[in-house]
């Protein structure tokens, strides 16, 4: 058994063992976030949108339909992360992995790859929900899985990260609550920031959300308020420091460890 | 080689408590180890560094050779620890949990399958391998975690507490288990606060009181060291006045029962010579205190008073 054959399988088993999590509980976390999309298509899309007119040149229901996807994917990375490994830590199950020759770096491409995981699916069937409300033309599969992934794989982190400094239930929802949430609102998945006055536009630049509903919004539609380049740089750039400082976290054995 | 090496370790809390005061510790290789101390003595601390799951303040720790500072992967590869607090998940099919934990360190689903078959029957556990662990009542949860624990077959078992809260019956085939474990070949560190099982397992020991480690010894040296043993003794008739014995002071429990101290220099046979020629039957006799629950408490009863002056 080499060093790399033996962290493959730990890394297996975590993600299998985090796939099963989620796929069992479907209910909970693979059907809410159809049904909340659909709501916003009847809603956003077909009541109000046929009165708003054209957006960027698209009916509003098809541009808002790039940004509830990935708001889909946003959230349920996040919160699958976080939600799972705040609950390896209360019920101290997270010692079943700390007392194992596994390094810090495969506990956390386990734990991230569970998040994509469920990103992913969440993603596929939001996707698929969508193809009822609109007639959409996919102008470049490989930019929208690009980003479709980047996205899963940053919000990952950040849910993990959130779960190292969570002591309570009550802490893993505050991060969702008061800045995610409003992060994404106003990260222009329902408008595009070009109707912003130029001060609110300004200010928009600074939101991460923004630059990865955009390049999604490139990927299906084609258009996009940020340069290509920029949104993708920024993303991955945000994915390594937030790399960098998760696995700072679990070396230090912040949060798990006395 | 030895099993284990402790030098110097010292933990400070993040509150400031200091738990572990300079601790040495040595266990050979293939040794049934016992670490007792009072609650709160740092036993579990102790165990908590040697496994990774506390961070030492200073000191070394080496498991088989390997360094915990340079070679963590190491030492943890040696290790199957039994801890104090029940600590998997409530939510998780036990036949999953031993499996995974087996996972972890790199054992194929296949073959740790097949290990976690062999661990779940040992402990009796496998009939109930598809079952939620929280279904478990305390004991079985408690054998959970030692088939946990033994799952890629380390070569130092960690034990703390691991027949609290076990019935008799159980707890005797636990002790079966851990000796058979230990006959071939696996070092066995054991905590426990039924010192009468440290006694009949152990070969070694180490106590540990409020962060020192105040005796570290062969078991049976440590035996011989009490001077004294007290025992009951059920009487025939009862007794309406004490007969002074040469050599021995009875004292009354009530009618029927009286206690006698015996030093080492003297033996049982002297005693009942002396009860004879007094006419006292006895119908029968118990150690008062196991022998290593008697030199515990003298230990850290000493260890309290010299902290008092
Ligand atoms: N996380 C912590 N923060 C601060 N103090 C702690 C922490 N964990 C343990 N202690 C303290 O360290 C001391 C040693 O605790 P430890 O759990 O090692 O004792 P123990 O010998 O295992 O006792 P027991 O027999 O009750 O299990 C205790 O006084 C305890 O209160
Ligand atoms: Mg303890």
């Amino acid at each position: 058994m080499t060093r790399y054959s033996r962290y493959l399988t730990a890394f297996q088993t975590i993600f299998t063992k985090e796939l099963l999590r989620f796929t069992r509980i479907w209910l909970q976390t693979i059907l809410p976030p159809v049904i909340t999309t659909v709501l916003y298509y009847i809603i956003f899309g077909n009541l109000i949108g046929s009165r708003i007119g054209e957006m960027d040149g698209f009916s509003y229901i098809d541009f808002i339909v790039p940004g509830l996807i990935l708001m889909a994917v946003i959230t349920n990375s996040y919160s699958n992360v976080v939600s799972s490994f705040f609950s390896s830590k209360f019920q101290r199950h997270v010692e079943e992995l700390i007392i194992s020759p596994v390094p810090n770096w495969v506990i956390l491409a386990g734990y991230v790859a569970g998040g994509v995981a469920r990103g992913v699916m969440v993603g596929i069937a939001v996707t698929s929900v969508s193809l009822f409300f609109t007639d959409i033309q996919v102008q470049s599969y490989g930019w929208t899985l690009t980003v479709f992934i980047l996205t899963a794989i940053l919000f990952s982190l950040a849910g993990f990260i959130n779960a190292v400094y969570a002591n309570s239930f009550d802490d893993i929802s505050i991060v969702p609550t008061f800045i995610l949430t409003p992060l994404t609102y106003l990260g222009g998945v329902f408008y595009s920031i070009s109707m912003l006055p130029e001060f609110w536009q300004q200010v928009s630049l600074a939101n991460p959300i923004l630059y990865m509903v955009n390049a999604f919004r490139y990927g299906l539609l084609g258009v996009s308020d940020i340069p290509m380049g920029v949104a993708l740089g920024i993303v991955v750039l945000f994915i390594v420091a937030l790399t960098g400082f998760s696995l700072y976290l679990l070396n230090r054995g912040i949060g798990i460890k006395n | 080689m030895n099993a284990l090496n402790i030098r110097d370790l010292r933990k400070v809390y993040k509150n400031g408590f200091e738990a572990l005061k300079g601790v040495d510790i040595t266990v050979q290789q293939g040794d049934f180890f016992a670490l007792l101390g009072p609650n709160g003595a740092g036993k579990s601390t102790a165990i908590g560094i040697i496994s990774s799951l506390v961070n030492k303040t200073s000191g070394h720790v080496e498991v088989f050779g390997h360094d915990l500072d340079n070679d963590p992967e190491g030492v943890k590869s040696c290790i199957g620890l039994v801890p104090q607090e029940f600590n998997f998940n409530m939510w998780e099919p036990i036949g999953e949990i031993v499996v995974n934990q087996a996972g972890f360190y790199g054992i194929p689903r296949k073959e740790a399958w097949r290990r976690a078959e062999a661990s779940l029957r040992q402990l009796d556990l496998w009939d109930k391998r598809q079952q939620m662990s929280r279904t478990l009542s305390g004991g079985m949860k408690r054998r959970l975690m030692i088939a946990r624990a033994l799952v890629h077959r380390p070569k130092l078992l960690i034990l703390d507490e691991p027949t609290a809260g076990v019935d008799i019956e159980i707890r005797r085939s636990m002790w079966e288990f851990m000796s058979e474990l230990n006959r071939q070949g696996t070092t066995i560190i054991l905590t426990t606060h039924y010192l009468e099982e440290a006694e009949s397992l152990c070969r070694n020991i180490a106590i540990i009181n409020q962060g020192r480690i105040v005796e570290h010894s062969r078991m049976d040296r440590l035996l011989h060291q009490l001077h004294t043993e007290t025992f009951v003794l059920n009487l025939r008739d009862p007794l309406n006045e004490l007969p002074s014995l040469q050599g021995f002071e009875l004292k009354r429990l009530d009618g029927q029962r009286v206690e006698v101290a015996v030093n080492s220099e003297q033996s049982i046979n002297q005693l009942f010579e002396q009860l004879s020629l007094h006419e006292i039957g006895v119908t029968s006799l118990r150690n008062k205190q196991n022998r290593l629950e008697q030199l515990f408490m003298n230990m850290v009863e000493s260890a309290r008073n010299g902290a008092a002056q």
